[in-house]
């Protein structure tokens, strides 16, 4: 017995949104260690081991990190329930029936709308269920939203 | 006392003016530290600062007062409203039908005022909402709850004497009616587990952090107190081995009579009871008294925890799950406790006859095969080699070679502690309940009722998914908000899931053996499938 994906992937562009987002993590961590390498004096092969392994890893992070979690980042909405899947090195799979929907946000951050992008979030009574897809691109979102909120609006009942 | 207040009429009212006197008194109280910090150190505080003191106890009554005078509350057909603030005028109002749990507590001095605090919990996570009312009359306090909850379930606001009479100590709770049937009632011979339970180490901690504060507080000297001089230089002349057995009996009977206090103190009295009208009570406490009551429609399971010391002498809690309550580690003594440490089999009788039936408590849990149980090994084995091999660098490095000891002594722990794991470690299906059970210094036998799931989380970590395995969270609206099937086969962990909750998972399930998985689907555009806007 398996589960198999959900049907959609997200954007492609979301690609370039996640490496340009682990992208600033990464030149933070290099500017504190450029500083380091400019001002002090001693442990010269230390300081220069640290940055080029640093580099490597940053390399590594931003080329594999993005595609591999492309690759992963999947939803799908049926009439009776919202499946997504997310991660990379650790994934997860998470369904909840449309009946037990409270609400459905969608939030753009100013990198993703840089990109044109947006996330959706959906809520369930639970407070370890929400249900988020990042990346997606923004009419889908919209049309995301105005969909599950037309479907929730017909289920009835309180929903915990 | 107004006993025969009508609590139907929906005009506001005030809190009990004895409520003043509560908190003053409160207030002195936290003066006998420092009075008594004076006798013993025969110190004074610094001069030209002593009328702080009474300028704080007046401050506070006359916040009191203020207190007092602008809180009112109603409970009008739909809503229950509280008042409060003099400058920041504040209403707080939720739907009379939204109320979850009605708890009713007394400390020593709300008791001697005849006096009850009413906490009314309306399932919002968000304390400010909470509605709180310090302090009603104890009778009102009482009336009010049975009309708060009963109102719920029934809808009618008529209230029959007898459950209106409902008791907020174990004395009224003798005299009951009939509509209230004893589930479980304290056995003095129970407290025998309190020293199997960490609350008197925790007691300890906080008696030794208390008590240096108050050293440091007031400059005292503390190897220049009697008693504490004689004890040092007792055993600065006994050899150390007899210091370390000594000061180790002491610390275990410590612990031991602050466990045994601790336990009387809060469970003394303690009464389960279910209400015919369908909910749960319990009474407890030995000075504040707390009567929790639960609507059985919002209670979705219970946790029957079992830590490895109250396993080793048959004993174990209970808690419930309920819909608004949150439970957790700090929860024991919360209002979602249902069973305080007890005999197993005491535990199991309760546990059914709350549940209506015996089999989640006594069905033979699925164990998760021997994947889950090389990873039990892993996970204890792995920290305990990588001490021993950080000891061995130590050695190496200069340290004394003793170290190795304590380091190699891990190492059979963490096999005993991964073979316990396992075996503690399964799921099953009972009836109308989702049972899973893990843990072993923390063992723990989750008990949700299948109607309560809202949701499925599957996690797989890298790890995990080489082993083939998963985690499977049923998420829920009660309690701890998610019950976790941990390291499950992830054939096992669907075929759970589709039994658990036919219907939800089967439209995700790929039967055909062909992998599912990677198919990097070909269109770049991801269009939603019809059912996402069912509109065009």
């Amino acid at each position: 017995m398996k589960l198999r994906d959900p049907a959609h992937l997200v954007s492609p562009r979301a690609i370039a949104f996640w490496t340009l987002q682990a992208a600033f993590g990464w030149i933070f961590i290099l500017v504190v260690q450029l500083l380091w390498f400019v001002v002090s004096a001693d442990h010269a092969d230390l300081r220069f081991t640290a940055l080029v392994l640093t580099v490597l890893f940053a390399a590594a992070h931003l080329i594999v990190m993005p595609r591999w979690r492309y690759r992963v980042h999947r939803w799908e909405v049926t009439d009776t329930a919202v499946y997504t899947q997310s991660g990379w090195i650790s994934q997860e799979r998470r369904i909840a029936p449309i009946s037990r929907v409270q609400t459905v946000d969608t939030e753009r951050g100013p990198l993703e709308q840089l990109f044109g992008l947006a996330n959706v979030t959906v809520t369930t009574a639970s407070a370890a269920g929400p249900l988020r897809i990042h990346g997606l691109d923004r009419a889908t979102a919209e049309a995301l939203v105005a969909g599950l909120t037309e479907i929730t609006s017909r289920s009835e009942g309180d929903a915990t | 006392m107004s006993v025969s207040t009508t609590t139907q009429d929906a005009s506001w009212r005030r809190l009990s003016p004895r409520m003043l006197l509560v908190l003053p008194v409160r207030e002195l109280g936290r003066y006998v530290p420092a009075l008594l910090g004076l006798v013993v150190a025969g110190r004074s505080l610094d001069d030209g600062q002593w009328w702080w003191g009474p300028l704080g106890v007046l401050g506070v009554i006359a916040l009191s007062v203020l207190r007092w005078a602008t809180t009112r509350y109603r409970i009008t057909p739909v809503q229950v409203q509280l008042r409060t603030g003099l400058l920041n005028r504040r209403t707080i109002a939720t739907p009379a039908d939204r109320v979850r749990s009605v708890d009713l507590t007394a400390s020593a001095l709300h008791r001697i005022l005849g006096l009850a605090k009413v906490d009314i919990g309306t399932g919002s996570q968000d304390k400010e909402n909470g509605l709180s009312l310090d302090s009603l009359p104890a009778a009102e306090a009482r009336a009010l709850r049975t009309e708060l909850l009963h109102r719920s379930a029934v809808g009618s606001p008529d209230v029959p004497a007898a459950a209106a009479s409902e008791g907020l100590s174990t004395a009224d709770a003798v005299a009951h009616g009939g509509d209230d049937t004893e589930l479980a009632r304290l056995d003095l011979r129970w407290v025998r587990f309190a020293p199997f339970t960490m609350s008197g180490v925790l007691g300890a901690a906080v008696i030794f952090g208390v008590g240096s504060r108050l050293v440091d507080q007031f400059g005292i000297e503390a190897d220049s107190l009697g008693p504490v001089r004689g004890a040092l230089d007792y055993l600065e002349r006994s050899p150390i081995w007899v210091d370390v057995l000594q000061g180790l009996l002491g610390f275990v009977a410590f612990v031991t009579v602050l466990s045994v206090g601790g336990y009387v103190l809060s469970y003394w009295g303690f009464r389960l009871s279910r209400h015919a009208r369908g909910s749960l009570h319990t009474t407890r406490g030995l000075l504040t008294t707390r009567a929790t009551s639960i609507e059985e429609r919002r209670l979705r399971g219970i946790e029957l925890s079992e830590p490895l010391l109250l396993r080793a002498v048959h004993a174990a809690r209970l808690s419930g799950i309920t819909t608004g309550l949150k439970s957790g580690e700090g929860t024991a003594g919360g209002s979602s406790l249902l069973l305080p440490p007890a005999p197993y089999t005491v535990v199991l009788e309760v546990a059914a006859q709350i549940l209506r039936d015996p089999a989640p408590v006594e069905v033979s849990l699925t164990a998760h095969g021997p994947a889950a149980r090389r990873r039990r090994f892993i996970r204890a084995l792995v920290p305990a080699l990588a001490l021993v091999a950080a000891a061995g660098v130590a050695i190496w490095a200069g340290a004394p070679p003793w170290l190795a000891l304590p380091a190699i002594a891990t190492l059979p722990v963490a096999v005993m502690l991964a073979a316990d794991r396992y075996r503690s470690l399964g799921h099953a299906l009972a009836g109308s309940f989702l049972v899973t059970q893990q843990g072993s210094l923390g063992r723990r036998r989750d008990v949700l009722e299948r109607d309560g799931i809202i949701g499925w989380n599957l996690r797989q970590t890298f790890f995990q998914r080489r082993a083939g395995l998963a985690s499977l969270t049923a998420t829920t609206a009660a309690g701890r908000q998610e019950y976790t099937v941990t390291d499950v086969p992830l054939p096992m962990a669907l075929l759970f899931g589709t039994r658990a909750l036919p219907g939800l998972l089967g439209d995700f399930l790929a039967s055909d053996p062909v992998p599912a998985t990677s198919q990097p689907a070909n269109q770049p555009t991801s269009q939603p499938a019809q059912a996402a806007h069912p509109g065009d």
